[in-house]
């Protein structure tokens, strides 16, 4: 399994070399990489249809406890054929969609490792890999939304969508390790069995709450949704399989693995009705205000993801299998309706659905397509969509709390969904063609057999839910927790409530669509309210987190090496003399000191005389001929005290920095005194404090317990284990090379950093106004 | 500091300095100095030779541009930190040992080879921001 979510990532890297190969005709090859791994888990599907669980572990970071453990269930199978398999057919007809596009390559190249990392998401068991995952579905869903980085539109919603979900996917993080923290492992299959112990934890609000967090953002709810329609500047082919199908179910996704570890309580089902609820009807009224197709079909998305929030809140057995359903039906009706869009949008260069119509004549195994999803959208037998939404009415209606609510709420969704199903699906083809579409032409088979394939597939399984029944269906609810053994998929549950609910909905909807059209007065109604949106309060927000930035970076990076220093210099005093306060025993025992050398004493005199000669001098040559005096002198007391490897890096280092300041002698200004009386005084009262500080925190250490275990097994073990007899070299080299390691890159980069200051004189016109 | 004296001493001690540097940088294992000091000597060497001659016949003298001898220390010292990784399945930075004695060195290891990825690197660090200031004041 490991193999199959790293080759979009190989194929991906691949690409920087091979991009050529794929930007001209063959770029169709490519979809045999999805295609391959659609084969793959197609093969896993009657092992997994017999309720076995594939589980395959590689030890990433053992002491840490994170592994790449992948689990391959019924919920795995699910999401991964709808990965490989949508995915097959986005690759293939992007091929077309962005035929001879410059970076195609780098196009694919995104695809490829959204794909990748979305497959690790969804077979992870380990919380630390799948929030790996996670964020790198995040980044590449950056990558693919901004890819016409050159219009600022693009890019702002790019970063709008990184910005929501990447904070959703930090509280990810925080939920991985609080929930690892309670269970001790991060795995969620070892999760399960302490159920209980996670529910009556006291972290456990904590857990869900980072939990919901996560999902939501990431599965585009309210009031986190706005990054969505947003996400619609994307080319086509990306809302198809991101947006639509694939990521964000990942919070879906999320939500169903958790629920067996996490659901139940009455905190986890009530916050998910709630949320699913309002989002769902929420975001349904909104398609009713839109005329970009893309606009409707993004606000019916989040409508869709708010019935299945709202689905696996409500937690029965029924409504888990309207989930497992309505994720197919949708993914397949939303792949379909998009893609039609996308075709549309490719012939006749507008989405506004007020001026397209009548398309049928010029477009016609396109407009089969986007009819069949439409009927599926709506939930009109024989599609699979009808079998979704009875699901969906009996689970609802089963509801213990709120019934009436719930069911008028999603009743009413259904209603508002199916009004925009049609308006995508139908709308555009019938009527008459206006005189200036008559020129267009059929595309590429690449681009409009995958819609109309996935449309016959919705049919298809309408008709012959057992092909799902199964293998497929059955799984997902035993991996959500509860018993799967009696479901049976039908069109035909008998004349009862759910029945005559479904015939409401088709009715009221179809006589909806016929009454109100997409308009630009209705958008420029929703408009009005904008300012009260969710959306311009965040943005708020983000407008206020930048201003504070940039008054904290006014006062404490203002570019002078001096201030630098002090701010450094006084925060460390006021901390430190904060701990010291109270805590400092200045019980010195004289004794214990050893006697004073006549050396030390006159090194110690030429050290002051140094550093009263810096201080006071008139000339800058005598101050740094003075300071590397200082330096020397306290070479001296290294030697004296039996340190020499320290003396004679301490030596070097002095040379070396006497000339340094030589050699930049000649370009600073004359000497002047830059600062005033004042200045001086209170740089003085500063360097003061400093050196008492330090001067007490050393006596203070003296006066501690002598802890010398670590000493003493660097000595002890220094020949034995190292080979070494100088001790602090085998420190440097061996015991703590990685430090070392690291050390000697820091020195790297700074000298590339002085390097490129000096080097690379920008001229005026390029600099960063 | 163009003076006749300092300019024949430096083409003396350049070779003695360096030399002095390495038996620094060798001797470290046993006793006071090691990759660090003895780099910082190897640069003061250099630094002390463009002085007396010029930074162009120090350039000249060093071929390629000391900012190369960056990378190349620091991929001498990864690399023998891998060394075990790749050659007996152990840990990073795990020591391996050569058996036997050899005269001056002692025994031989992949801390040495490490230990002269960090001389180079100092070398590398210390002429490259040197000579970039010489060259820009």
């Amino acid at each position: 399994m490991l193999t199959a979510i790293l080759l979009g990532f190989l194929f991906a890297v691949f690409l920087i070399f091979a991009g050529k190969f794929f930007k001209g005709k063959f770029s169709v090859l490519a979809s045999l990489i999805p295609l391959g791994l659609f084969i793959y888990f197609c093969r896993f599907i009657p092992e997994i249809g017999s309720g076995r669980v594939i589980r395959e572990t590689y030890e990433w970071v053992p002491s840490f406890g994170v592994d790449l453990s992948f689990t391959l269930d019924g919920l795995s199978l699910l999401f991964s054929l709808m990965i490989t398999g949508i995915g097959f057919l986005v690759f293939a007809y992007t091929s077309s969609y962005l035929k001879g596009h410059e970076y195609l390559d780098r196009f694919y190249g995104y695809l490829a490792a959204f794909m990748g990392a979305m497959l690790g998401l969804v077979l992870s068991d380990n919380m630390i890999s799948l929030f790996t995952f996670w964020e790198l579905t995040s980044i590449s869903s950056f990558f693919l939304i901004g890819f016409n980085n050159t219009s600022e539109a693009s890019r702002k919603s790019a970063l709008t969508a990184l910005g929501i979900t990447g904070i959703g996917g930090l509280f990810l993080l925080l939920a991985a390790l609080v929930l690892g923290n309670i269970a001790g492992t991060y795995s969620i299959a070892e999760m399960l069995s302490m159920k209980d112990a996670i529910a009556g934890h006291e972290y456990y609000l904590l857990a869900v709450i980072f939990i919901f967090i996560a999902a939501f953002t990431k599965s585009a709810q309210f009031p986190f949704h706005f990054w969505l329609p947003g996400a619609m500047k994307a080319p086509t082919p990306v809302s198809t399989y991101l947006h639509s199908a694939t990521m964000v179910k990942a919070g879906i996704y999320l939500l169903m693995r958790m629920t067996p570890v996490l659901g139940g309580e009455e905190i986890w089902n009530t916050t998910l009705i709630i949320v699913g609820a309002v989002t769902m009807v929420y975001s349904a009224v909104h398609t009713l205000f839109r005329t970009d197709l893309k606009g409707i079909l993004a606000y019916s998305t989040i409508s869709a993801l708010g019935i299945l929030v709202f689905l696996i809140g409500m937690g029965t057995k029924d409504t888990f299998l309207a989930a497992a359903v309505f994720i197919i039906v949708h993914a397949l009706y939303k792949a379909t309706l998009f893609l039609v869009t996308g075709i549309i949008d490719h012939e006749t260069g507008t989405r506004d659905a007020t001026a397209l119509s009548g398309l049928r004549k010029v477009l016609m195994p396109v407009a089969i397509a986007g009819f069949l999803a439409a009927i599926s959208s709506a939930g009109i037998p024989p599609s699979i969509g009808f079998l979704g939404k009875e699901l969906t009415y009996e689970g609802t209606l089963h509801s213990e709390v709120f019934n009436i609510i719930l069911v008028v709420a999603i009743v009413l969704t259904k209603i508002l969904l199916l009004y925009a199903g049609f308006v995508a699906g139908i709308s555009p083809f019938k009527g008459k063609l206006p005189e200036r579409f008559q020129k267009i032409h059929m595309p590429s088979v690449a681009m409009w057999l995958p819609p109309l394939l996935l449309a016959t597939l919705g049919m298809a399984l309408g008709i012959f839910p057992a092909l799902v029944q199964d293998n497929i269906i059955k799984p997902v609810v035993t991996a959500l927790g509860e018993n799967s053994e009696e479901i049976h998929l039908a069109l035909w549950h008998g004349f009862n409530t759910v029945f005559i609910l479904s015939l409401v909905t088709i009715v009221v909807g179809t006589v909806m669509y016929f009454v109100i059209k997409p308009s630009e007065k209705l958008e420029n109604f929703i408009a009005k309210f904008h300012a009260a949106s969710p959306k311009t309060i965040l943005e708020g927000f983000n407008r206020l987190f930048v201003t504070f930035s940039a008054y904290w970076t006014k006062i404490f990076q203002n570019g002078y090496l001096r201030n630098y220093v002090s701010t450094i210099i006084v925060f460390l005093v006021v901390l430190v003399g904060y701990t010291m306060i109270g805590n400092t025993t200045l019980d010195l025992d004289y004794a214990s000191l050893s006697n004073l050398s006549v050396y030390e004493i006159v090194a110690t005199v030429i050290l002051i005389l140094g550093v009263f000669y810096t201080v006071f001098t008139g000339s800058r040559l005598a101050a740094v001929a003075a300071m590397g005096v200082v330096g020397l002198a306290i070479c001296l007391i290294f030697v004296f005290y039996s340190a020499p490897d320290l003396a004679m890096t301490q030596f070097s280092i002095d040379t070396l920095t006497v000339i340094l300041f030589v050699l930049v002698l000649y370009k600073l200004p004359r000497y002047l005194k830059l600062s005033d009386y004042k200045m001086r005084i209170k740089d003085g009262i500063i360097s003061c404090a400093f050196g008492v500080i330090i001067a007490i925190l050393a006596l203070e250490v003296l006066s501690e317990p002598v802890h010398n275990e670590i000493g003493d097994f660097y000595a002890k073990n220094a020949y034995i284990m190292a080979h070494g007899k100088n001790v602090v070299n085998v420190i440097l080299v061996d015991f703590r090379g990685a430090d070392t390691m690291i050390e000697i890159s820091v020195l790297a980069i700074a000298a590339i950093g002085v390097f490129g200051l000096l080097k690379l004189r920008l001229k005026s016109s390029d600099r960063i106004k | 500091m163009k003076t006749l004296i300092l300019r024949t001493a430096s083409n003396y001690l350049l070779p003695v300095l360096l030399l002095f540097s390495i038996f620094i940088l060798l001797r470290g294992h046993y006793l006071p100095g090691g990759g660090f000091v003895g780099g910082l000597i190897a640069a003061i060497a250099f630094v002390l030779h463009s002085f007396a001659n010029g930074l162009k016949n120090t350039k000249d003298l060093l071929k390629i541009h000391p900012g190369f001898l960056m990378p190349a220390g620091l991929a001498v010292s990864f690399l023998s930190g891998m060394s075990p990784v790749l050659f007996a399945d152990m840990p990073f930075m795990t020591g391996l040992w050569m058996h036997g004695h050899v005269p001056v060195l002692g025994s031989i290891g992949s801390a040495l080879f490490f230990d002269v990825g960090v001389y180079l690197v100092v070398v590398g660090v210390t002429l490259t921001i040197i000579f970039t200031i010489t060259e820009s004041a």
